[in-house]
């Protein structure tokens, strides 16, 4: 019995099983979407508890906020008019606007090894593989298998997770390679780069899966000196993901060509 | 004819009950739960349920449902076709050949020998991992994942008896 196992182990990499995977997972998802209710709603009522007992802080800081925001806005504001009338004198080609596919999370799997997440959005909603799956201001993960109406995203804390980033100041490149850890690690940065702590790490574009200046996280030196990634998003409390479709193809083809990140 | 229609449907509904509970049970080791890390480290129901039903009604729970339960469990979770199908199998035929020696004794009996099986099963799927990923992984999830399921494990055992005695006896 364990041979006939081993022996399934053996056959992962067909792409049959691929397959089949989205057609399971695709029949499991009404089923999981109906479970996961109840068990958001008491996550929501917790959070709602959680909110009235620092109501009245919260309130002060997010005012405070407010006003720090405005200032920002009215720069923001500025700087893209500024933008805009540069852009025209230099007949910039600016990329296609992306639009955006927003699903539930129904199912977290995996366990110890595995960051997966299950989501109700499939090829009908128009998802298709290698598009990058956003929760509020962060990237989250990147589609890896469409069903009909389900998908699943590999996280990018997954030990088989590769997304090339650039740092926001110094503009070097590096990949984001996730170690199952709650932080990905980057990986190919040349010792003379002087990294700081706190510096903002976008998707570089590189590979064209991915559009450039997606804001994944923020760079944290740990204790032995490599590198990583605090992800902007909590991963472990996403309840909806927006599926970004930057209406290319070049991310398909680049997938299919370069492999530049493998997933099992 | 009609009333033995009924009660043979009836018998295979309560029959059915270790392999739905079992299923139920993978369904909800997979909610999400928004709790930092729970992902990772989310009881084994599944080998929870096994563990009870093997020991209890062996004939309702057939190895080859149990490996079909594995290759679902692996299908939607995105997990590595076969993992779960091999520890549960392996938790299986460990169960089946000492199931006498579980029989009859105190739950703290019960209790201990879940704590060895799945440790055992957490062993094997982090020895298959390791070897695919060609490195050693970081085996605290597992440990983790290990000691959440062995404090929990009362509390689903009692449903089950529960279930066990409301349908099956």
């Amino acid at each position: 019995m364990a041979a006939i196992a081993l022996m399934m182990v053996g056959h992962v990499n067909l792409g049959v099983v691929d397959q089949v995977r989205a057609r399971v997972t695709d029949a499991f998802t009404p089923i999981l979407n109906i479970m996961s209710r109840p068990a958001s709603s008491v996550a929501d009522g917790l959070e709602y508890v959680r909110q009235l007992v620092d109501l009245h802080d919260e309130n002060a800081r997010l005012r405070e906020e407010n006003t720090r925001l405005r200032q920002w806005e009215q720069t923001a504001l500025r700087l893209e008019a500024e933008n805009r009338s540069l852009r025209s004198l230099l007949s910039f080609k600016a990329e296609a606007p992306a639009s955006t596919i927003a699903a539930r999370v129904v199912a977290d799997t995996g366990g110890s090894f595995v960051r997966t997440m299950v989501v109700t959005a499939g090829s009908r909603d128009g998802v298709r593989r290698g598009q990058a799956a956003m929760s509020g201001q962060g990237l989250a993960g990147r589609i890896v298998q469409v069903g009909e109406r389900s998908a699943r995203i590999l996280l990018i804390t997954d030990l088989n997770a590769r997304i090339p980033v650039v740092l926001e100041e110094s503009r070097q490149r590096a990949m984001m390679a996730g170690d199952n850890s709650d932080h990905p690690t980057l990986m190919y940065i040349p010792a003379s780069t002087a990294l700081k702590d706190g510096e903002r790490v976008f998707t570089s574009g590189h590979g064209g899966l991915f559009p450039p200046g997606l804001p994944v996280g923020i760079v944290r030196v740990d204790a032995s000196g490599q590198p990583r990634v605090v992800p902007m998003v909590d991963l472990s409390r996403i309840e909806h993901v927006q599926i970004v479709d930057f209406g290319s193809t070049e991310g398909l083809a680049a997938e299919q060509g370069g492999r530049s990140d493998s997933i099992e | 004819m009609a009333v033995g229609f009924w009660q043979r449907l009836d018998q295979l509904g309560r029959n059915m009950l270790p392999f739905s509970v079992t299923v139920m049970a993978m369904l909800l080791s997979m909610m999400p739960l928004p709790l930092p890390g729970y992902s990772m480290v989310t009881p084994p129901l599944v080998l929870m349920s096994l563990f009870y039903w093997v020991i209890h009604r062996p004939d309702l729970l057939r190895p080859l449902v149990v490996f079909a339960l594995g290759i679902f469990y692996d299908l939607i979770a995105g997990t590595l076709l076969g993992v779960s199908s091999m520890s549960l199998i392996l938790a299986y035929w460990l169960l089946i050949t000492q199931r006498r020696f579980f029989l009859g004794r105190s739950f703290v009996m019960l209790w201990i020998g879940f704590a060895v099986v799945s440790i055992g099963a957490g062993a094997v799927q982090w020895i298959v991992y390791a070897l695919t990923e060609a490195r050693l992984l970081d085996a605290r999830p597992v440990l983790v994942q290990w000691l959440l399921g062995v404090a929990l494990f009362p509390l689903p055992t009692y449903l089950f008896q529960r279930l066990h005695r409301a349908y099956l006896s």
